[in-house]
């Protein structure tokens, strides 16, 4: 009885949790391109439904019935399997996040996790590189040389940058002494001075500015540079895959940002200690949106770095960066 | 068997970044380019070929389509080579009103320019600020001549019309508003480390290699020459203008950025000096060959109603001859060549444009350089494809 307990809660959460990031990523879009769009003195979608609002159901149906090409030359195996694996991977990274504390209903307690695994942050890392595939095998079974510039360039970024990202994390791992999330997250406590970001500033710049670059997005949006490759690897995509491209790329920034949260922003912990009355989830997304925001601002501010300056600042710069911190990190802890 | 070692990349005619329909056949080794080919001619109307079958006064809307970012610009250009040719003196008012709304539209081409530039290089905010800018430019151009991107607002002789009352009114409000919108984009790019390190010591073109290749306009000047033909042979009454000529030092994509902001605001003087003290008058030359009769007149004069259709239908005969006329356009020294046969239209007309030359100075520029920095000189040289091909 106890085991189809289970199973029907971790359906449940499953359910949910891919219903609201699904619809967290359709109007992730709306938002994209509405705060763009203030940016740049202008208005956003603002014609399909009230303030634009039903625009991503629209660009939804809209690549639905597109007419779905496969170019002649193009590996029609690879071709057809990297839009899944991108959108895959970034919605399995969602299974260890914690969005919230316990919950009593009916009488159990539910945690708001999906897998509260021991190793969650190593499966986050696994499954984000695994996302880089699809890029990497979408530009190449194109059969196109844009396409296979930018997976190049989208492999190339993603060695680099996942060193400094892994390195920037250790810092809060060594703090919290766990790789479990919501160990670590509980570890956050009792106040946002308590809070990762506090204790390791250092990490978690790096671990934002590595994520710009993992997700690829301003100024690091090298595999797709549209002035230079023409949109890259996705250029030989249309119809629904190319869709899934883009859900699995907003999806991937939602899990970054989340990840930060957990990591750095204390997840689900309330600011100070009295305000704990208030849902642990809605602290999760108020934190979770106001990065994400960040991460749709700076796009409107930045031009590109160039492929050979963003190799530079990654090994050089970045890399000897995290290094550093991770050793200060260690010297103060033993010391302590 | 000869081992392929390089990959080439049709680059263009479809392309985000090549400005219009620039094709470039780029050979790379991994992301490095080895040589580039330009192939032009996508964009070829016939335009000198066809102004030969036109009046003088029919090929004036034909200028207006070759460089489109600047057609006031292209008038004039074409219109002061006619008048030479006619041994014309246009009245000062005209020469002032000439002179507000080309460096208007100077303005507004430059703006443009930087617009597609920082859009290339990543920054697409300032793309939006720009065309909001922009549009202010073409609404008074609009109110002046009827026309936003084709004003045909000059005639051989004049202008097509005098400005409104507010015109005054109106690019006073602009240059209140416009040196603070500059500043803006230079808070955005000229101190971004980003910007920087995409431009400065990217596309270098050496001032000898620029003299070499026919470079002109901001693409020599940020070589560090400094030859305007504005100052080196004043026309249409710039000489009584005071401004200065921005240059570069090194000749890379930053300097040549660096001269067209400058050059903006440099605009911006000219502009208001001649707003200020534009004169009362007549807008058209007292040459009966050319210059269309008054209205009055034509409904009660018989002598004037066959003038009047004489000119607009046949139009007029201009002397036997040669003659060469160039301005500074946004782009660089527009020039045009007329061989007048004495018919009514022109023997044989050459249009040297400067994004041609500018062009064909690319390959120098790039060839050595990174993909993301054919992107960047394509940006700098400011092509545009439409007085390319003419």
């Amino acid at each position: 009885m106890e085991l189809v307990y289970f199973l029907i809660e971790v359906v449940v959460k499953s359910i949910v949790v891919f219903a609201c990031l699904m619809l967290t990523v359709a109007y992730l879009t709306w938002a994209e391109r509405k705060i763009l769009g203030h940016v740049q003195v202008r208005y956003g979608p603002n014609r399909v439904g009230p303030f634009g609002l039903l625009q991503p159901f629209a660009d939804g149906i809209k690549a639905f019935f597109k007419e779905d090409l496969i170019p002649g030359r193009a590996d029609k195996v690879c071709f057809v399997i990297a839009p899944m694996i991108v959108i895959v991977s970034a919605i399995s990274l969602f299974a260890v996040i914690p969005f919230g504390n316990k919950l009593v209903l009916l009488g159990r307690e539910i945690k708001l996790v999906i897998a509260d695994v021991d190793i969650g942050i190593l499966y986050i890392f696994g499954l984000a590189s695994l996302g880089e595939y699809g890029v990497v095998l979408g530009g190449w079974s194109s059969g196109n040389k844009y396409g296979l510039t930018g997976a190049l360039r989208a492999a190339a970024m993603m060695i680099s940058y996942e060193v400094a990202l892994g390195l920037s994390i250790i810092g809060v791992l060594m703090i919290s002494q766990t790789l479990r999330l919501t160990d670590i997250v509980l570890g956050q406590g009792g106040g946002f001075w308590h809070w990762n970001v506090f204790l390791q500033p250092v990490a978690f710049v790096l671990y934002m500015v590595c994520g710009l670059a993992e997700l690829s997005r301003t100024p690091f949006d090298m595999p797709e540079a549209e002035s230079e490759l023409a949109c890259g690897f996705n250029i030989e995509y249309s119809s629904m895959k190319f869709a899934l491209f883009f859900m699995g790329e907003y999806a991937h920034m939602v899990a970054v940002c989340a990840v930060s949260v957990t990591l750095f922003l204390g997840g689900w912990q309330p600011p100070i200690p009295a305000l704990s009355f208030i849902p642990g989830v809605v602290w999760f997304l108020i934190k979770l949106v106001a990065l994400i925001f960040f991460c749709i601002w700076e796009r409107g501010t930045f031009p590109r770095l160039r492929y050979d300056q963003i190799m530079y600042f990654g090994w050089k710069f970045l890399f000897p960066l995290a290094l550093i911190n991770l050793v200060v990190t260690a010297i103060v802890l033993a010391i302590r | 068997m000869a081992e392929t070692k390089f990959v080439t990349i049709n680059m263009g005619p479809q392309h985000p970044a090549t400005h219009g329909v620039l094709r470039l056949v780029l050979e790379l080794d991994g992301e490095v380019v080895v040589k580039v080919t330009p192939h032009v001619g996508h964009l070829h109307r016939g335009v000198e070929k066809l102004s030969e079958t036109k009046t003088y006064h029919q090929v004036i809307p034909l200028t207006d389509r070759l460089d489109y970012t600047n057609g006031i610009g292209n008038n004039l250009g074409y219109v002061l080579t006619v008048e030479k040719l006619l041994g014309i003196e246009i009245p000062q008012r005209a020469q002032y009103i000439r002179v507000a709304v080309t460096e208007l539209q100077r303005l507004a081409a430059h703006l443009i320019w930087l617009a597609t530039h920082a859009l290339d290089i990543g920054a697409m905010t300032v793309l939006f600020y720009c065309f909001r800018d922009r549009e202010s430019i073409l609404r008074i151009i609009e109110e002046v001549s009827g026309g936003r991107l084709t004003p045909t607002y000059f005639r051989i002789g004049g202008l097509s019309k005098d400005v409104p009352e507010e015109f005054k009114e109106r690019v006073m409000g602009f240059l209140g508003d416009f040196p603070g919108r500059i500043n803006e984009y230079e808070t955005l790019l000229t101190k971004n480390v980003i910007w920087m390190r995409r431009t400065k010591k990217v596309g270098i073109l050496t001032a000898e290699d620029a003299i070499n290749y026919g470079a002109s306009g901001p693409t020599l000047r940020g070589s560090g020459v400094r030859w305007d033909v504005r100052k080196r042979f004043p026309y249409s009454g710039y000489d009584e203008f005071d401004f200065e000529i921005p240059i570069g030092e090194v000749g890379d994509v930053y300097d040549r950025y660096m001269v067209r902001l400058e050059e903006m605001r440099q605009s911006l003087r000219i502009i208001q000096q001649a707003v200020e003290n534009l004169p009362d008058g007549r807008i058209m030359a007292d040459d009966p060959r050319v210059v269309l009769p008054p209205k009055d007149d034509v409904q009660r004069d018989i002598d004037a109603l066959i003038r009047q259709f004489k000119i607009v239908s046949e139009g007029f005969e201009p002397p036997k001859g040669e003659v060469f006329m160039s301005v500074e356009a946004p782009k660089g020294e527009l020039g045009f060549y007329i061989v007048s046969d004495g018919s009514n239209h022109p023997y044989r007309i050459k249009i040297r444009t400067p994004s041609f030359m500018n062009l064909s100075a690319l390959p120098k520029m790039i060839e050595g350089g990174l993909i993301a920095d054919v992107v960047s000189t394509i940006g700098s040289i400011d092509i545009v494809l439409g007085e390319i091909d003419r």
